[in-house]
C-alpha cells in the first residue's frame, strides 16, 4: 500500500534521543495507571487483574513503538513555509506558512534538557495550527529559531 | 493632518461636525455624562426600589394609621422599634453618596483619546488602566444602542481588536458623534491620505431610482440627509426632544455614511418562519409529545403543572429572537460592510475589508422547503455583545434564500466575485460550450483602459485581485460605460451559478473535486456532494446532502493547512484536509477525499495560501498600491 507523502520532501529528523524521553513519558503514564487499577485486586474477581495485563499490554505496545513515531517525526524549511510530518497510524502533515507564525516557544522538561535536547513550539492564530517539533539538539533549537524569527519578520503578514 | 481635516472636506461639501473634529483631535476627552447613570445607575435605582417595597406598609401607615399587621421577622419592623431609622436613613444616604461620587469620579477618570495611529483609552479610579488599540489591527468597530442608552441619546462604541477581551469600549458616547467617530477611526485606519469625498453624492448618483425611494422611504423628509444632528437646531428643551425623538427613529444605517439602502430584505414573515423552523422547536414539539403521552399512559397531571411553564417561557425565546433580529440591514461602504440589526436595542457594526477568516452558508434541514439559508463567519476579535437573534455576533445573514446569499457574500467577499466568473468562465471554455463563458473576459479585457476599480478583480491572477476591489459596484455600475456595466452584470450571474454550485449541486457540478465512490462507506449520503474547488482568492469547501453547507475561506486569511490521515481512511485510500483558521463557529475541514486529491488540494492550498497572504493589503484597505 503506498502511503501519504508529500512529494519530494527532504525530511529532516529529529534526534534519535528523542525516543527516552518519550519512552519515559510513557513508562510512567502507564505504571500510574497500572498502580491505580492495583486496588481492585482486593475485589478478588478475575477481571481485575485482566483490567491491570492489559493497561500494561498496552503501555508495552507503545513503547515498543516509540522508535518508530519519533523516526516518523520530520520537518523541513521550504522556501515560504514550514513543513512538519507526524505519526505512523495516524499521519499528520502541517504546513505552516512563515509569515503567519505569531510566536515561537523553546520549551525544555526535565528529561529533554538531560539528553541536551529543546522542543520547539510555534503559535499562529488559528489554535488548530498548533505545530511542535519535539526532541531538537538545544543549538540547533536556538539557530532554527533565530531561523525562523527572521523568515517570519520578512514575510510578516497582517492576521 | 487633523487641521485639515477639519476645514477641507472635498468639493464644497458640509465640514466635518465640530464635535467630531474636537474628538479625534488626538486629545484627551471624556465620554458622555449620562455614562454613570447608564452603567450603574440602574441598578442603584433597581435597589432603592427594592429597599421602598420593603418599607412600603411603614410608608402606608404613616398616612393611613393602624392598617399595618404586625408581622414578627420583618427586618424593616424590627429597626424602626429599635428606633434606628434614623441611623438607617443616615447608613443609606453615605452609600448612595459614596455611589454617586464614585461614578462621577470614575467618569472623570475615563478618558479616550484617538490618535493618528491608536486608539487609547484610560479608566479606573485606584486601578489604572491604560488601553492602547492599533488602528491597523482593527477587526471591526460596532455601536451599540441600548433602550435605555437611546433615551439618552448615547451610544456605545466598541472596537474590536484580534483576541480574547482585546475590545476596546468606548461607553457611552454622543449617539450622534458615535457614528461620525467610527468613520473617522475607519478613515484613519484604512490609511487614505485624504480625506474621502461625502458619499452623500455618491450614494445618489449610484443608482438614482432604487436609491433615493429607499433613503426617503427611510428618512421620512425627501432629501436624504442625516435628520438627526444636522437638523437646524432649535434651542430650548422642546427641541432636545424632538432631536432625541429624531434620533430615536432614524434609520439604523447613517444614510451620510452608507448607500442607505441595504441589500437584504428581511421580512418579518420570513424571520418569523425561520425562528419557528428552528431545531429549538423540534426539541419543544418533542417536549410536548412525551407531556403528552406520560399524561395518558399514567393518567398522572404533575408533570404537565412542572413542564408547562417551561413550554410556555419558551415563547418569551422566539419574541426576543426575533425583535433581536428585526430591522436587520446590511449594506457596502467603502470602509468594509456594515450590518445592523435590533429593534429597541439596536447594534451596528462596520466589518473591514479582510477581517472576515471564513465564511459558511448553511441550511438546517427545516428550512430546505423554503430554500433558506444563513450565513456565519469566523472572525478574529470577541466582541462582547451579541448578535442578530442572541447568537454569537458571527452570524451576518440570519435567514435568506439563495439571491440574498448571493449578495451577502458579494459584499463579504468581493474578491471572490470579481474573479470567479473568469474562474468559471475558463472552466466552461474548456468544457467545451462557448458563447455565453467567454463573454466576461473578452469584454472586460476591451474596456481594460477605462479607470474601473473593479478591473483589478477581474484580472485572472489570484494573488492580485485580492484587495483591489472595492464593495461599491452600485457606483461603478451607473458611472462606467455600458460595455462595462454588461460585463459587471455577467459577472454577478457567473457568481450565481458558482454560489448555486456550492450549494445545492453534487458531483463534478460548478468545478468541485468530490469524494470517491469507496467514501460511501464514510459519507452515507454525502459522498456526491462531498467536495472541495480553489477559486482564485478563496477555496470553496462542499459538504453535507441533509445539512448542506458551503464553506468559504478567503486565501490570504488561511494559517496553515493540515493533512490529516488515520488507520481507517489508510486502507480505504482516503484523506482529510483541514484548513486552519481563526477560531470560530466554523471548522473549516473536508473529509474523506482520495488521497491523491487530499495531497493536492493540500500542496496547491498551502502555496496559494502564501501567494494571497504576500499579496494581502487589508490592513491599509484604503492605502493606494504601491
Amino acid at each position: 500500500m503506498d502511503r501519504l507523502d508529500i512529494p519530494d520532501a527532504q525530511w529532516t529528523r529529529v534526534s534519535p534521543k528523542y525516543v527516552w524521553p518519550e519512552l519515559i513519558g510513557y513508562l510512567v503514564t502507564g505504571l500510574i495507571v497500572a498502580a491505580a487499577t492495583a486496588p481492585l485486586w482486593l475485589l478478588g474477581q478475575w477481571w481485575t487483574y485482566a483490567i491491570t495485563a492489559v493497561v500494561v499490554v498496552v503501555t508495552i505496545v507503545v513503547a515498543a513503538l516509540t522508535p518508530r513515531r519519533v523516526r516518523a517525526i520530520g520537518y523541513q524549511l521550504r522556501e515560504d513555509d514550514l513543513l512538519l510530518r507526524k505519526g505512523i497510524l495516524f499521519l499528520r502533515v502541517v504546513a505552516v506558512p512563515y509569515g503567519r507564525m505569531q510566536l515561537i516557544d523553546i520549551n525544555r522538561g526535565p528529561v529533554v534538557r538531560a539528553l541536551g535536547l529543546s522542543d520547539l513550539k510555534f503559535v499562529t492564530a488559528a489554535a488548530a495550527s498548533a505545530v511542535t517539533i519535539p526532541g531538537v539538539p538545544a543549538d540547533d533549537a536556538e539557530r532554527l529559531r533565530d531561523r525562523l524569527v527572521e523568515l517570519a519578520e520578512s514575510r510578516r503578514a497582517g492576521l | 493632518m487633523s487641521d485639515s481635516r477639519t476645514e477641507a472636506d472635498g468639493g464644497g461639501a458640509r465640514p466635518a461636525p465640530p464635535e467630531v473634529a474636537a474628538l479625534t483631535d488626538g486629545e484627551w476627552h471624556r465620554l458622555h455624562p449620562a455614562t454613570p447613570l447608564l452603567k450603574g445607575g440602574i441598578a442603584l435605582v433597581a435597589v432603592l426600589v427594592i429597599l421602598f417595597n420593603n418599607a412600603r406598609e411603614y410608608v402606608v401607615e404613616l398616612f393611613v394609621p393602624g392598617g399595618r399587621r404586625g408581622d414578627e421577622g420583618d427586618p424593616f419592623g424590627y429597626v424602626v422599634e429599635q428606633g434606628w431609622l434614623g441611623w438607617l436613613l443616615l447608613a443609606a444616604f453615605a452609600v448612595i453618596a459614596v455611589f454617586v461620587g464614585g461614578a462621577w469620579l470614575s467618569w472623570t477618570m475615563n478618558t479616550f483619546r484617538v490618535g493618528d495611529d491608536v486608539v487609547e483609552v484610560r479608566s479606573g479610579i485606584v486601578f489604572r488602566t491604560n488601553r492602547r488599540a492599533r488602528l491597523d489591527r482593527i477587526q471591526g468597530i460596532n455601536i451599540q444602542r441600548p433602550l435605555l442608552a437611546r433615551v439618552f441619546g448615547a451610544a456605545k462604541l466598541e472596537v474590536n481588536q484580534a483576541g480574547q477581551d482585546a475590545n476596546v469600549n468606548l461607553a457611552y458616547l454622543r449617539s450622534a458623534s458615535a457614528d461620525d467617530l467610527r468613520r473617522e477611526i475607519l478613515r484613519r485606519a484604512g490609511g487614505a491620505q485624504q480625506q474621502h469625498a461625502p458619499v452623500a453624492a455618491e450614494g445618489a448618483t449610484a443608482d438614482g431610482t432604487a436609491g433615493t425611494t429607499a433613503a426617503s422611504a427611510l428618512d421620512g423628509p425627501p432629501t436624504p440627509g442625516r435628520p438627526d444632528a444636522r437638523a437646524p437646531h432649535r434651542p430650548g428643551f422642546g427641541g432636545l426632544v424632538e432631536q432625541r425623538a429624531n434620533e430615536f427613529l432614524a434609520p439604523e444605517l447613517d444614510p451620510d455614511e452608507a448607500p442607505p439602502q441595504s441589500v437584504v430584505e428581511l421580512s418579518p414573515g420570513r424571520l418569523i418562519g425561520s425562528t419557528v423552523l428552528s431545531g429549538y422547536t423540534l426539541f419543544l414539539v418533542a417536549v410536548v409529545v412525551a407531556i403528552a403521552i406520560s399524561v395518558i399512559t399514567t393518567g398522572e397531571w404533575f408533570l404537565l403543572f412542572v413542564l408547562l411553564p417551561a413550554v410556555l417561557g419558551s415563547g418569551g425565546f422566539y419574541v426576543n429572537r426575533i425583535t433581536k433580529s428585526l430591522r436587520y440591514t446590511i449594506a457596502g461602504t467603502r470602509d468594509g460592510v456594515r450590518i445592523g440589526y435590533g429593534l429597541f436595542s439596536t447594534s451596528n457594526e462596520t466589518l473591514p475589508p479582510g477581517r472576515i477568516h471564513s465564511v459558511k452558508v448553511s441550511q438546517p434541514l427545516l428550512w430546505r422547503p423554503f430554500g433558506w439559508w444563513d450565513v456565519k463567519i469566523n472572525r478574529a476579535s470577541r466582541s462582547s455583545t451579541k448578535g442578530a437573534a442572541g447568537q454569537e455576533n458571527t452570524t451576518i445573514l440570519p435567514v435568506g434564500d439563495e439571491e440574498d446569499v448571493r449578495r451577502v457574500l458579494e459584499l463579504v467577499l468581493p474578491e471572490l466575485v470579481g474573479v470567479a466568473a473568469v474562474g468559471v468562465a475558463a472552466e466552461e471554455a474548456r468544457a467545451g460550450s462557448t458563447a455565453p463563458a467567454v463573454a466576461p473576459e473578452t469584454v472586460a479585457s476591451e474596456t481594460a483602459p477605462t479607470p474601473v476599480p473593479d478591473a483589478a478583480a477581474h484580472a485572472p491572477v489570484p494573488g492580485a485581485a485580492v484587495h483591489a476591489s472595492t464593495p461599491h459596484d452600485s457606483a461603478t455600475d451607473a458611472a462606467a460605460p455600458p460595455a462595462v456595466r454588461d460585463a459587471v452584470e455577467a459577472t454577478t450571474e457567473h457568481t450565481l451559478s458558482l454560489v448555486e454550485g456550492g450549494l445545492r449541486s453534487s458531483g463534478t457540478d460548478g468545478g468541485f473535486t468530490v469524494s470517491p465512490r469507496r467514501a460511501a462507506v464514510l459519507r452515507w449520503f454525502s459522498w456526491r456532494r462531498n467536495g472541495f474547488r480553489s477559486a482564485p482568492g478563496a477555496l470553496l469547501l462542499r459538504k453535507g446532502a441533509i445539512w448542506r453547507q458551503l464553506v468559504i475561506v478567503p486565501l490570504p486569511r488561511v494559517q496553515s493547512v493540515g493533512l490529516v490521515q488515520g488507520p481507517l481512511r489508510r486502507r480505504l485510500r482516503l484523506a482529510t484536509v483541514h484548513l486552519h483558521t481563526v477560531q470560530g463557529p466554523i471548522v473549516a475541514e473536508i473529509g474523506a477525499l482520495d488521497q491523491d486529491d487530499a495531497l493536492g488540494f493540500f500542496t496547491t492550498a498551502s502555496r496559494e495560501a502564501v501567494v494571497a497572504a504576500r499579496a494581502d493589503r487589508t490592513h491599509r484597505w484604503s492605502e493606494e498600491t504601491p
